[in-house]
């Protein structure tokens, strides 16, 4: 893990499509879960394919909702809602922080 | 037929046409407007060639821009891969005519939590279609995203939208998929997403050469053609070859055309044969098929016209060389231009490949005459039902362009004498004229014979020829009929030459015959001039005779009167002049 807290470490990047029950959920699972084991750490964006087709290419998107771990390298996509936290963390590549 | 789906529909189905040779033609139009198509096969039939030429066909020629979203190779190497088609495809992505998606999926980069669709697919695939206007799709194939994803419920479900959204975009797709083991049209059973029209591909190997197959499967809505086409992919892109659509519906000229040998044209009803018809020359082999050949395509091209020597036998110069040796120079028509000479080994590849350069030569090269060299080895290996119906093909695009055809087909010579004729029997019902030409082994030589089998709408001659092969050309000779039948060869020239000396001897004959005439004629010329002489010596004679009694007589009476004056004592002198005068007679 890395030592450094204020610079963001994780860079993370959530496609979506409009305003479904299925986007809604996963951006709320992903606040959640970062804010549990990445406080201070990550930084969200959140690409509404609906607005920017062009975009979905570029991170070769299929599945929807995708979140891409940008950095740290290498690139890691998860996709579905995110309720399954501990495969969530896995993806990431992120130890849980126990209570 | 099944109930239209879509109600929508006009009462006959609008398709689209593809583009690709003959395809359009067993669908009878193309693939159906706004509904996909699957096209299956298994790994190198030709799947992605096929979907890349209807797309590019689409936007290039019938002003169809085409999305290609393919899910196995890079857009490079697509590019690549149709660069050698003559198809530039960047080109058309500039123009905003093609646009090209590459869909990579990686299991290992892939984590899978909770529920997902694959809205992101139809994003993608939505933005290019609108971005270029686009009426065509093809998805290259689709199947590979069952290797990316691990839930496969989900994966059909979101592929069934996907079908049915892209019918509802009005989009002409073709979906590719791989054969599945056994009798499953697809490994993942697409068909049962995609059910309008369904399209086999098949890569086989007979006798080591490769045959490429279509077929379709299911066409919901519309007649198509049922059967196995042959088709290849050539330098132009597939070609499908059907052969039962075609309709036999070509001109029929009135227009003959020599063979190059007058005694053949005089065989074949005086004129030669008609224009754009099809004419087999058969025989065993060392017959001199191929010489009639290269007379036939030399004879075209003194006339100014063009021809094209298919050659599978000997090489370019080869033949060249050996045609020379009886009198036939083919260089100089090649050196202008007029002749091509097309030699390839049969084996090179399979019938339908020969065909379709062949088809592309014609098409180039436009000639007036087409010599093939010999068929029957472009169809050994296969078998005769395999070959005729593409022969047939063949022969009816030739007649369609007005070509006149020559092929030479090698039968094997057995003892029985029909056997030649029955060899060709798959063949020759496809041609108008049928020679055949045939060794006859007689008095310890070979010889050359050609009749003609058949030839439809002419007067033909029912006669055996010698067929003469000599440093002067081909030479047809009438044969003798001798005690024994048809002699040939140097039992002819001997027949000729018995002929010759019993006429020579006859007129001999009639020369001696003449001059004892002749003869008999002088002796009794001599015979009537001995008699002459004979009168006139016996005239002489007489004359004399007379004379000398009259002599006698004057004589006797001097004498008696000298006599008489002795005995009278009157004239002394007078009687020792007259008494000589006695001595004087008698001398």
């Amino acid at each position: 893990m890395s030592t450094t807290t204020k610079a963001k470490a994780y860079e993370l990047r959530l496609y979506v499509a409009g305003q479904t029950a299925k986007s809604l959920a996963a951006l709320a699972n992903l606040k959640r879960i970062c804010e549990t084991h990445l406080a201070g750490q990550y930084r969200i964006e959140v690409i509404d394919l609906m607005k920017t087709p062009q975009l979905a290419a570029g991170d070769q998107i299929l599945a929807l909702p995708t979140l891409v771990r940008r950095l740290p390298e290498p690139i890691k996509k998860i996709i579905g809602d995110l309720s399954n936290e501990e495969r969530v963390l896995v993806g990431l590549d992120v130890q849980p922080i126990k209570e | 037929m099944k109930k239209k789906i879509d109600p929508a529909m006009t009462p006959s189905l609008s398709k689209s046409p593809t583009g690709i040779t003959g395809l359009d033609e067993i669908t009878g139009g193309g693939l159906p407007t706004g509904r996909p198509t699957l096209v299956c096969g298994s790994a190198g039939c030709g799947k992605t060639m096929l979907a890349m030429e209807f797309l590019v066909r689409g936007a290039a020629e019938f002003g169809e821009p085409g999305v290609f979203m393919m899910f196995e190779e890079h857009a490079a190497e697509l590019t690549a891969n149709v660069r050698s088609l003559g198809v530039d495809l960047d080109q058309l992505v500039k123009q905003k005519k093609i646009a090209l998606d590459h869909v990579h999926i990686e299991r290992s980069e892939i984590e899978e939590t909770g529920e997902y669709d694959l809205e992101g697919l139809f994003i993608r695939l939505g933005h290019a279609i609108d971005s270029i206007g686009a009426k065509r799709v093809v998805l290259d194939t689709v199947e590979a995203l069952f290797a990316g994803l691990p839930n496969h419920a989900i994966l059909r479900a979101e592929l069934r939208r996907l079908f049915r959204w892209l019918k509802d975009r009005g989009m002409t797709a073709v979906i590719t998929g791989e054969k599945g083991d056994g009798n499953a049209i697809t490994r993942y059973g697409l068909e049962e997403y995609v059910a309008d029209c369904v399209i086999t591909l098949d890569h086989r190997v007979h006798e080591q050469i490769s045959i490429r197959r279509l077929r379709i499967l299911k066409y919901r809505g519309s007649a198509h053609g049922t059967n196995e086409y042959p088709f290849l992919i050539g330098e132009h892109g597939i070609s499908v070859l059907p052969i039962t659509s075609l309709r036999l519906n070509h001109a029929a000229p009135t227009e003959r055309l020599s063979t190059g040998m007058a005694r053949l044209d005089e065989m074949l009803g005086g004129q030669g044969v008609f224009r754009g018809s099809s004419v087999l020359v058969s025989g065993s082999p060392g017959t001199g098929k191929s010489s009639v050949g290269a007379k036939f395509a030399e004879a075209a091209c003194s006339r100014g016209e063009r021809a094209v020597l298919f050659a599978y036998e000997e090489s370019s110069a080869q033949i060249i060389r050996n045609m020379r040796s009886i009198g036939i120079d083919l260089a100089p028509w090649v050196k202008k231009g007029l002749l091509q000479i097309h030699a390839s080994r049969p084996t090179l590849q399979g019938l339908e490949q020969h065909l379709l350069s062949l088809h592309d030569t014609v098409q180039a090269f436009r000639p007036a005459v087409v010599v093939v060299d010999p068929i029957s080895n472009l169809t050994s290996e296969r078998s005769d039902a395999e070959a005729k119906p593409t022969l047939m093909r063949l022969i009816d695009f030739l007649k369609q362009q007005q070509i006149t055809t020559l092929f030479t087909s090698l039968t094997t010579e057995g003892t029985d004498p029909s056997a030649a004729e029955n060899s060709q029997v798959g063949v020759s019902s496809l041609m108008d004229a049928w020679m055949l030409l045939r060794n006859v082994e007689f008095n310890g030589e070979r010889n050359r014979m050609i009749f003609v089998l058949k030839a439809r709408g002419m007067a033909h001659s029912n006669q055996v020829r010698e067929f003469v092969l000599s440093a002067r050309g081909i030479d047809l000779v009438d044969v003798v009929l001798g005690a024994g039948g048809v002699l040939t060869g140097n039992a002819r020239v001997a027949q000729e030459a018995h002929e010759l000396a019993a006429a020579e001897l006859r007129r001999d004959d009639h020369a001696r015959k003449l001059r004892q005439l002749a003869s008999k004629r002088k002796a009794i010329e001599a015979q009537i001039a001995a008699l002459h002489a004979e009168g006139e010596a016996e005239e002489a004679e007489v004359t004399f005779a007379i004379a000398q009694e009259t002599l006698q007589e004057k004589t006797t009476q001097q004498n008696s009167a000298a006599m008489s004056q002795l005995r009278g004592g009157t004239n002394d002198n007078k009687g020792r002049k007259i008494g000589n005068s006695p001595t004087k007679a008698k001398q």
